[in-house]
């Protein structure tokens, strides 16, 4: 089974000298396709960091990060711009809509920029935005739209197309339980129908619908609940 | 466990014997908290003994059928209208281990937390599981009233699980900040060692 994210010994640190900042320490995290897999710890402890660095927002320290085989630092700035808009999905912390762009338009923008026909992007935006809830706000501006609306046009954003990767930085922040409850059921359908997803959040319940649930603490992971699709598979090789 | 008032509010439905009274409990609370069918006849011959059942004969195959008293329908009302006693919680193992770690030297709670964080997350990806997947997610579970009740008890699991992980989350941020203030009060350069630097500092 091929990992679809790969962080391979990846240390990030911020800044030098008195203000340096390690905020990754010689991480390994791999999310496989078909894999749900939380990531949770306190504030500070570098969750958007692995998150950022496995989007290709930024760049490790030591160590490599591969997403579908590819070392992203091999990618260059532009190819990793373009793994962005067709294979990653990212739903950031803080939404980053634009705000002079429609529900619908920030949802289809990605693929508008990557040479949808616009009709073909809009479409595909209307059905994500159908899917998290809010079809009928397709029209609204960020403005016009509650914190939690607003979230899910990220996170429409985030699943429209045929992503592999679903990166999502605390995606229930802003939503009420049931709300949350339905977006992870729509997270956890996208990683069932083979995509591989990494979900930051605070909280315990949501991050209960992982495969794998991985704990940091001060940049490094000290502990991982769950099962591991590789492992589970060596242990039945074993008992064969 | 209140098994004598659960099984006194099953008989309410309507007669039934030993095994049915055991099979319907689980039925509601998906065998969280499996009853043993001796621990269903003991209880049985106590409230009968109370006068709060009675057999009412036995059916074809020798089982004796139970229903409930008028007194029997009194204490079933009684327990729904009376909440839980809050007053005396029950005893809860963690919060004493926890207790118990942070004061008995040598023992790296931390690593307590930890350990209990992974458990109870382990538990809690269980549970949401079975709410995902299990006769709790079946398109029948809104209709039938006991697939309802099973699925209840699934969220009350959930809870406790939930504030379990927030309570040691909790305490660990806490441990930290009491560790962080120890090593602030401590001057650069002197021993580290010292299990009470706090109190050595107040001392000097
Ligand atoms: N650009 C930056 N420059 C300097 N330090 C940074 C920078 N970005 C993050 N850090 C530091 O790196 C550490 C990890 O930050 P990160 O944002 O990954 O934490 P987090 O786990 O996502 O926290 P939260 O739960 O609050 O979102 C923190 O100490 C933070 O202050
Ligand atoms: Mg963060």
């Amino acid at each position: 089974m091929s990992a679809i994210l790969e962080l391979a010994d990846v240390t990030r640190i911020h800044g030098s000298g008195a203000t340096e900042v390690r905020a990754l320490r010689a991480v390994h995290f791999h999310a496989h396709a078909g894999e749900l897999v939380a990531v949770m710890g306190p504030s500070g402890s570098g969750k958007s960091t692995l998150l950022t660095l496995a989007g290709g927002l930024d760049q490790p320290t030591h160590g490599a990060v591969r997403v579908e085989g590819v070392d992203l630092a091999s990618l260059g700035y532009k190819g990793r711009a373009r793994m962005r808009r067709t294979s990653i999905g990212y739903v950031f912390q803080d939404f980053n809509l634009i705000p002079a762009l429609t529900a619908a338009e920030n949802v289809a923008l990605p693929r508008e920029l990557d040479g949808a026909r616009a009709g073909v992007a809009r479409r595909a935006a209307l059905q994500a935005l159908e899917e998290v809830g809010i079809g009928e706000l397709a029209d609204r501006f960020p403005d016009e739209m509650s914190g939690g609306q607003q979230q899910r046009v990220a996170i429409a954003r985030a699943v429209v197309g045929e992503r592999r990767l679903i990166l999502a930085d605390e995606p229930t922040g802003a939503l009420d339980t049931d709300t949350g409850e339905e977006i992870l059921r729509l997270l956890r359908a996208r990683c069932d129908a083979g995509a591989a997803g990494v979900l930051v959040t605070h909280e315990a319940r949501h991050a209960a619908w992982a495969d794998r649930v991985v704990f940091l603490r001060d940049g490094v992971v000290v502990d991982e609940s769950g099962t591991d699709p590789a492992e589970s598979l060596l242990e039945s090789d074993a008992a064969r | 466990m209140s098994v004598r008032q659960a099984l006194l509010a099953l008989l309410e439905q309507g007669p039934m014997y030993g095994y049915q009274l055991r099979a319907e409990f689980e039925r509601r609370t998906g065998s969280t908290w499996p009853l043993n069918v001796g621990q269903v006849y003991t209880t049985l011959a106590r409230l009968e003994r109370d006068g709060l059942v009675e057999g009412t004969g036995t059916d074809d195959e020798g089982h004796v059928i139970y229903r409930v008293t008028e007194a029997g329908e009194d204490e079933v009302a009684a327990w729904f209208t009376t909440p839980v006693s809050r007053s005396h919680p029950p005893r809860d193992e963690l919060a004493i281990k926890l207790a118990l770690a942070v004061t008995v030297p040598g023992v790296d709670v931390g690593a307590v937390i930890q350990g209990q964080r992974t458990a109870t997350m382990a538990a809690l990806q269980d549970y949401t599981r079975l709410k995902r997947t299990g006769r709790a997610a079946l398109p029948g579970a809104a209709t039938d009233p006991a697939d309802l009740a099973w699925s209840l008890v699934l969220d009350s699991l959930v809870f406790a699980a939930e504030a379990e992980i927030r309570w040691l989350d909790h305490c660990e941020a806490r441990l930290r900040r009491v560790a962080a203030t120890r090593d602030d009060v401590r001057r650069p350069g002197e021993a580290p060692a010292a299990e009470n630097a706090t109190d050595k500092a107040a001392r000097r």
